[in-house]
C-alpha cells in the first residue's frame, strides 16, 4: 500500500475469497514465469512527499529561468506575463482532472470553454472554423499539410526559409510517411520570402504551400503577392502565425489563406522550457469535414436547452479509424482553456494595446542596438541582427544576467553572426536600454 | 421514423441497398435496414455527376452521429442524378428511404447484372437469417 | 436542480463595450503611429471580436463553467483504457517552480542542467520500466508516440534496403492505432482474435510476411486481457523481419511485474497522462515517449539527451544533442511536453520501484474484485462479462442480454449512472464486444467506492425491469439532459456567430 492506494492486508483477504483467487500472484497466472520479473525494479525506493519536493527543488535552483535573467529570447515561445486568474481557474479539479469529454451531460464547462477558445481562435485568424486545439506549433503545421494530401493527393510541399526550423523538420519528418518531398525556397536580402523563388517553386503537383507571419526573422511578410502566388496551381496555402501579432496584423483569413496554425504558448501559457502549450488550427469553412482533433458543436438537450457537444466525430480516430483525418486522441485542451482565459482577459482593445506596445517597442531596440539588420523592413516583435562578435556579447551579457537572444546560426548558418531579439511587453525600455549598453560595450572592447 | 418495410418493386443487394430499375436507368438508395443500423443519418456526400461506379464496389459513405458507413453500388453505371436535398435534410433517409431519401440515379452500363440481385422476400429471408446467427 | 437560463451565455456573450479586465503597462517608448511602422497592407483593419469583460466577471464565468463538469477529484471514473487514477497534488507544486515553469527551451544547456538532468532521470526510469534501454520523451500524446514509432519502423525497413507495406493491428485496436498506420504510409491489414480473447496466432501466422512492417499490440489488450502467447507471437513477428510495437495504454496492469520489453517488444510508448498521473485536462496535455530496442536506436528523433563532459568533472552533465544523421528527425519543437515530465517524475520518485509494483497489483485486484461483484446474480445475466477469464487491469461487460431482455441499452445504463454520480465507463468499444462497457477502475479507488458501483449496477437493472423508460430517458440531475447530437452534426455550429 502506498499512500495513493488503499487496500490494506484485510481488504486484499477480502477480495480476493470474493474473487476466488488465493493470492495476488495468482491473478497475474496468465503472465509466463519467463516474463516475471522476480526482483523488484532498479529504480530508487519511493520517498516522503516533503523529500521528492527537496528533490525537484533542488533541480529546478539549477536553471536559469526568467526570474534570474532579463532574457531577449523568443524564436518561437516567449516571455510573456501570465495573469493569476489563469492559474486560479485551471488549477480547478472540475478543469484539471476529468478526460475528453465524451460524456457531455457531465462536460458542459468543458466542452463550452472549447467553444469559446474555437470562436476566439476563428476571431484572431478571419477563418470561419477552428478547431479545440493541437499539441503545439511545428506539429500543427505538419498536421496542416496532412489536411491538403487528402485534399488533392500531390505529393510537394513548398516551404518558404523563414518558416521556422522546427516545422519545416516536422514537415519532413512526417513527409517520411505521408511520401511527400519538402521543397524550400530562400529568403531575399531583406529577410523576406523571396517571391519570385516561391512563385518557381509552385508546381501543379504541390499539395500545399508554407508560409508564416511574422517569419522566423521577425519579418511580417507581404502576404497578399505570395498567397496569390502560392495558390495558382491549386495547391493551398498554410500560415503559421504569431498569435499575439494578431491585434496589429491583418490576419491570413484577409489574404485568403486556406488553413492558419500556429503555437499558442505566448497565449496564458508558461514557458516550461517548451512545453506543454498548445497548437492551434483555423480553416476555411470546406475544409471543416477534413479539419483533425476535436470540435465542439452547439446544440440543444431533451429541454430544449442550449448546450454543447463533440460533433463531426465521424472524423476521428475513434470512430473512422484508418480513414481519420488525423490520428490525435489527447491534445491539449486544458492548455487551451488557459487560451480562451488569456484572450478574454486581454480582450478586445488589450490585444491591440499589447500589439501596439510590442510593435512600438520592438522598433526602439533595434534602432537603440545600432546593429546592422539582417531583416530591415517591418517587423512587430522580433528582429534580427549582425553581431561582430557573439561570444563576446554573451559573456559580458550572462555576467549581468541578461540574455541577449537567440543565436542564428545554430539553424541559418548564412547567418552565423546573426542574433535574433525578442520583445515581449516584460521587456522595459530599461531593459533594451541595458542590452544595448552591453552591445555597445562589446563593440568597443571588439574594436579595440 | 419509417416503419420496416422492403417494397416489392424494389431489387436489393445483399450490403442492405437497393434499386429502382427504369428503362435502361436506375435510381439508388438504401434500405430500411440500413438506415436503423446507422441510426439518426447526419451527412451523405453525393459522387459527382458523370462519375462512373461498378457494381459491388463502394460509391459513397453516409454517416450518423457515431457512425459511417459504406454505401454499395448494387448496379454499374454513370451517375446521372444526385439528391441535392440530401445535403439540407439527410434525416429524409431515416424518414422516407425509397422515396424522398433516394441517393443517386445512374444511367445503367450493364442492365443484365439487376438478375444478380435479390427481390424483396429474398433480400427480407436474409435479414431473418444474418440476425439469428 | 435546473441553473437558470443565464447559465448557458458565453463569456462573448457576457462582453460590454468598455469593460476590460487588462490594464497594459506604459508605454515608456516613443509613441511612433502605427501607420509609419507598418505597410498600410499588413495593418489589421477591424481588431479581433475578443470579449470585452473585467476581471470578475471572467473568473465568476469559468467558475461557473467548472461546476458543470464531473472530475476524478470529484467521484469515481472508471473508463476503461484511460487510467484515471488520482494526481497527486505535489505534481503541481514541483511544476510551478519557476526553474520549471519559467524556464526558456532554448536556454543554453548549461544554464539548464536541472532540466536535462531530470530529462535525463525520466528516461532511465521508463527504460527501466520498459525493459528497453533508448528513450525519447519527444512525442506529445500516445498517438504522438505511435507515429513516432512507425516512422522508426520505416526508417529501419528504409535503412535495410527493404520496402513494407502493411501493418498488423488486431481488430480490438485502439482506434488510434490504425489512423496513425494511415498517416505514416502503410496499410492496415487486420488480425483476427481467437476465442480466449488473444491474438488469433494461425492468422496471425497467415498475414504476417515479407511486406509486414509492424505489428501494433496492446497487452494487456483492450479487452483486459494478457496474451498468453506474447513470447510466441513475437516469435512470428521478428521471423517475418517486421518490428513489434507496444502501444502503452494498458502499461498500468503490469508495471513492475513485466517488462515489454522482455516480451520482445521493439518499441514501446508510455501515456504519462494515464500510468504516470499527469493529470487529463479535460482532453490534455499528456505526453507519449518511447522507450526502443538496440537496433531501432539510430533512429530516435532529435535532439537526445546526452551525458557530457561536465567542467568540473565531478558531476555528471548533461546536453542536447543533435549529432545522429539516421535520425527520423523532429515530431514538434523544442523538447516536449517538459511541464508533463517533471510530474510524471514527481510521481515515479513518490512511490518507487516497489511502489510502481503494488500500482500494478492493486489495480488488477481492485478490476478483477469488481468483476466478480458485477458476476453477482441479478447483474451478472444481463451484463455478462466478454471473456470469463481473470483480467488485469480492466475488463468488458456486454450489454446484449439487458438490450434483449430489458430493452435498455448500454447507452442508456451509462447516462443513468451519471445520476449515481459516476462517469460512466467507457462504452461501445472494443467494436468485437455487442454493446460494450470497458471498465477500469485503476488502483486509487477504495474497496467501498467499488462496492457502491456495484450497488449502482444493480439498482439501475432493477429500474430498467420495473420501468425502463425512466432509464432510457436519463439523465435527469446533470446540468443539462440528453443532448441532440444529431443536430449538431447536421448543421455544425462550432463558434459563436460573428458580429456583422
Amino acid at each position: 500500500m502506498t499512500r495513493y492506494t488503499s487496500a490494506t492486508d484485510r481488504d486484499r483477504r477480502e477480495m480476493l475469497a470474493a474473487i476466488g483467487a488465493g493470492s495476488i500472484d495468482d491473478l497475474f497466472a496468465d503472465i509466463p514465469e519467463s516474463l516475471r520479473l522476480s526482483a523488484p525494479l532498479e529504480l530508487p525506493d519511493g520517498m516522503a512527499e516533503q523529500d521528492v519536493y527537496d528533490h525537484l527543488a533542488q533541480l529546478a535552483a539549477r536553471n536559469r529561468h526568467c526570474e534570474d535573467e532579463v532574457s531577449f529570447l523568443g524564436a518561437g515561445m516567449y516571455d510573456h506575463y501570465v495573469p493569476a486568474l489563469i492559474d486560479s481557474i485551471i488549477q480547478r479539479s472540475e478543469f484539471l482532472t476529468p478526460y475528453t469529454p465524451y460524456q457531455p451531460e457531465v462536460s458542459q464547462g468543458g466542452l463550452q470553454a472549447m467553444f469559446e477558445f474555437q470562436t476566439a481562435i476563428s476571431e484572431l485568424t478571419g477563418l470561419p472554423v477552428a478547431n479545440a486545439s493541437l499539441y503545439e506549433g511545428p506539429s500543427s503545421v505538419a498536421s496542416a499539410g496532412y489536411l491538403a494530401l487528402l485534399e488533392n493527393r500531390r505529393s510537394r510541399f513548398v516551404t518558404s526559409r523563414g518558416v521556422h526550423p522546427h516545422s519545416r523538420a516536422a514537415l519532413e519528418t512526417y513527409g517520411r510517411g505521408f511520401g511527400t518531398t519538402l521543397h524550400e525556397t530562400p529568403l531575399d536580402e531583406r529577410g523576406a520570402t523571396d517571391l519570385d523563388a516561391l512563385a518557381a517553386a509552385v508546381d501543379d503537383d504541390t499539395a500545399a504551400v508554407f508560409l508564416q507571419q511574422p517569419n522566423f526573422l521577425g519579418t511580417v511578410e507581404d502576404l497578399g503577392p505570395l498567397v496569390e502566388a502560392a495558390q495558382r496551381t491549386g495547391a493551398l496555402v498554410v500560415c503559421s502565425v504569431d498569435p499575439l501579432t494578431l491585434g496589429v496584423l491583418e490576419p491570413p483569413g484577409a489574404f485568403g489563406v486556406d488553413i492558419a496554425v500556429g503555437e499558442g504558448q505566448s497565449l496564458g501559457n508558461r514557458l516550461d522550457y517548451g512545453g506543454p502549450s498548445f497548437g492551434f488550427f483555423a480553416a476555411r469553412d470546406r475544409f471543416i469535414r477534413r479539419m483533425p482533433g476535436r470540435i465542439a458543436g452547439e446544440t440543444v438537450d431533451a429541454d430544449g436547452r442550449r448546450g454543447f457537444v463533440l460533433t463531426l466525430q465521424t472524423r476521428e480516430q475513434h470512430i473512422r479509424r484508418e480513414k481519420a483525418t488525423h490520428n490525435i486522441c489527447t491534445s491539449q485542451a486544458l492548455n487551451a482553456v488557459a487560451g480562451v482565459i488569456y484572450l478574454s482577459w486581454l480582450g478586445r482593445r488589450g490585444i491591440v494595446e499589447l500589439g501596439e506596445l510590442m510593435l512600438r517597442r520592438t522598433h526602439y531596440a533595434r534602432e537603440a542596438l545600432g546593429l546592422q539588420p539582417i531583416n530591415p523592413g517591418p517587423v512587430v516583435r522580433e528582429f534580427a541582427m549582425r553581431v561582430p562578435d557573439l561570444d563576446d556579447l554573451f559573456r559580458r551579457a550572462r555576467a549581468e544576467r541578461v540574455n541577449p537572444g537567440y543565436r542564428l546560426g545554430r539553424d541559418y548558418p548564412e547567418y552565423a553572426d546573426g542574433l535574433l531579439v525578442a520583445i515581449t511587453e516584460r521587456r522595459t525600455r530599461a531593459d533594451i536600454d541595458r542590452l544595448a549598453g552591453l552591445v555597445a560595450r562589446s563593440r568597443e572592447g571588439v574594436a579595440a | 421514423m419509417a416503419d420496416e418495410t422492403y417494397p416489392p418493386d424494389l431489387l436489393y443487394h445483399p450490403e442492405h441497398d437497393w434499386a429502382r430499375v427504369e428503362d435502361g436507368e436506375a435510381t439508388l438508395g438504401i434500405t430500411w435496414f440500413a438506415q436503423d443500423q446507422l441510426g439518426e443519418v447526419v451527412f451523405f456526400d453525393p459522387p459527382h455527376l458523370g462519375t462512373a461506379i461498378a457494381a459491388n464496389d463502394p460509391y459513397s459513405e453516409v454517416e450518423s452521429v457515431k457512425a459511417v458507413s459504406d454505401v454499395i453500388a448494387p448496379l454499374s453505371g454513370e451517375v446521372t442524378a444526385v439528391n441535392e436535398a440530401l445535403s439540407d435534410a439527410p434525416e429524409k433517409i431515416n424518414d422516407d428511404p425509397y422515396g424522398e431519401g433516394w441517393l443517386i440515379r445512374v444511367r445503367l452500363s450493364d442492365p443484365s447484372e439487376a438478375d444478380a440481385l435479390l427481390d424483396a422476400d429474398a433480400y427480407r429471408e436474409r435479414l431473418a437469417a444474418e440476425s439469428s446467427e | 436542480m435546473r441553473p437558470a437560463e443565464t447559465d448557458t451565455l458565453t463569456i462573448f456573450e457576457r462582453s460590454q463595450e468598455g469593460r476590460r479586465a487588462f490594464s497594459p503597462p506604459p508605454t515608456d517608448v516613443p509613441e511612433t503611429p502605427i501607420e509609419e511602422l507598418l505597410p498600410a497592407a499588413a495593418v489589421r483593419r477591424w481588431p479581433p471580436e475578443l470579449p470585452e469583460v473585467a476581471e470578475p466577471e471572467i473568473v465568476r464565468h469559468y467558475n461557473n463553467l467548472s461546476k458543470k463538469n464531473f472530475d476524478l477529484d470529484t467521484g469515481f471514473y472508471p473508463l476503461g483504457s484511460c487510467t484515471m487514477k488520482y494526481n497527486p497534488k505535489l505534481n503541481e507544486r514541483v511544476a510551478a517552480l519557476p526553474g520549471h515553469a519559467r524556464l526558456h527551451p532554448l536556454q543554453d544547456d548549461e544554464y539548464a542542467q536541472g532540466a536535462l538532468e531530470l530529462m535525463w532521470r525520466l528516461e532511465r526510469a521508463l527504460a527501466e520500466i520498459a525493459g528497453l534501454p533508448h528513450v525519447s520523451l519527444q512525442p506529445s500524446a500516445g498517438s504522438h508516440g505511435e507515429l513516432a514509432g512507425l516512422l522508426l519502423t520505416r526508417a529501419y525497413h528504409e535503412d535495410r534496403g527493404e520496402s513494407r507495406t502493411k501493418v498488423l493491428t488486431p481488430d480490438t485496436a485502439h482506434g488510434t492505432n490504425p489512423a496513425t498506420v494511415t498517416m505514416a504510409g502503410y496499410e492496415v491489414v487486420k488480425v483476427g482474435t481467437a476465442a480466449d480473447g488473444g491474438v488469433d496466432l494461425d492468422d496471425l501466422r497467415a498475414r504476417a510476411g515479407e511486406d509486414t512492417a509492424c505489428l501494433m499490440l496492446t497487452n494487456p489488450n483492450t479487452l483486459g486481457l494478457f496474451d498468453r502467447n506474447i513470447e510466441e507471437i513475437a516469435r512470428i513477428v521478428h521471423e517475418a523481419g517486421a518490428t513489434l510495437y507496444y502501444d502503452g495504454a494498458n502499461l498500468n496492469a503490469v508495471v513492475g511485474i513485466s517488462r515489454p520489453g522482455d516480451m520482445g517488444f521493439d518499441i514501446v510508448h508510455f501515456n504519462l497522462h494515464k500510468t504516470f498521473t499527469q493529470p487529463h485536462g479535460g482532453g490534455g496535455p499528456g505526453a507519449g515517449p518511447i522507450a526502443v530496442s538496440d537496433r531501432i536506436e539510430p533512429y530516435l528523433p532529435v535532439p537526445r539527451v546526452v551525458e557530457s563532459a561536465s567542467r568540473n568533472g565531478a558531476e555528471p552533465a548533461y546536453e542536447l544533442d543533435q549529432d545522429h544523421p539516421k535520425s527520423i528527425g523532429r515530431l514538434r519543437g523544442f523538447q516536449g511536453n517538459f511541464g508533463v515530465f517533471v510530474r510524471s517524475y514527481a510521481y515515479i520518485r513518490s512511490v518507487g520501484g516497489d511502489g510502481l509494483r503494488d500500482v500494478a497489483e492493486t489495480a488488477v485486484l481492485n478490476a478483477n474484485y469488481l468483476r466478480a461483484r458485477l458476476a453477482e446474480p441479478g447483474i451478472g445475466e444481463l451484463l455478462p462479462v466478454a471473456f470469463d477469464r481473470t483480467c488485469m487491469h480492466e475488463f468488458v461487460l456486454s450489454g446484449a442480454p439487458a438490450k434483449r431482455e430489458l430493452g435498455i441499452k448500454t447507452l442508456d445504463i451509462a447516462k443513468r449512472l451519471l445520476d449515481h454520480r459516476v462517469h460512466p465507463p467507457t462504452v461501445y468499444f472494443p467494436l468485437l464486444v455487442h454493446e460494450a462497457l470497458m471498465i477500469e477502475p485503476t488502483e486509487t479507488e477504495t474497496r467501498e467506492t467499488l462496492d457502491r458501483f456495484a450497488d449502482s449496477i444493480r439498482a439501475i437493472l432493477e429500474e430498467g425491469r420495473r420501468d425502463p423508460e425512466l432509464v432510457k430517458g436519463a439523465p435527469y440531475e446533470t446540468p443539462v439532459r440528453r443532448l441532440d447530437e444529431g443536430r449538431a452534426a447536421r448543421r455544425p455550429i462550432v463558434r459563436q456567430p460573428p458580429v456583422t
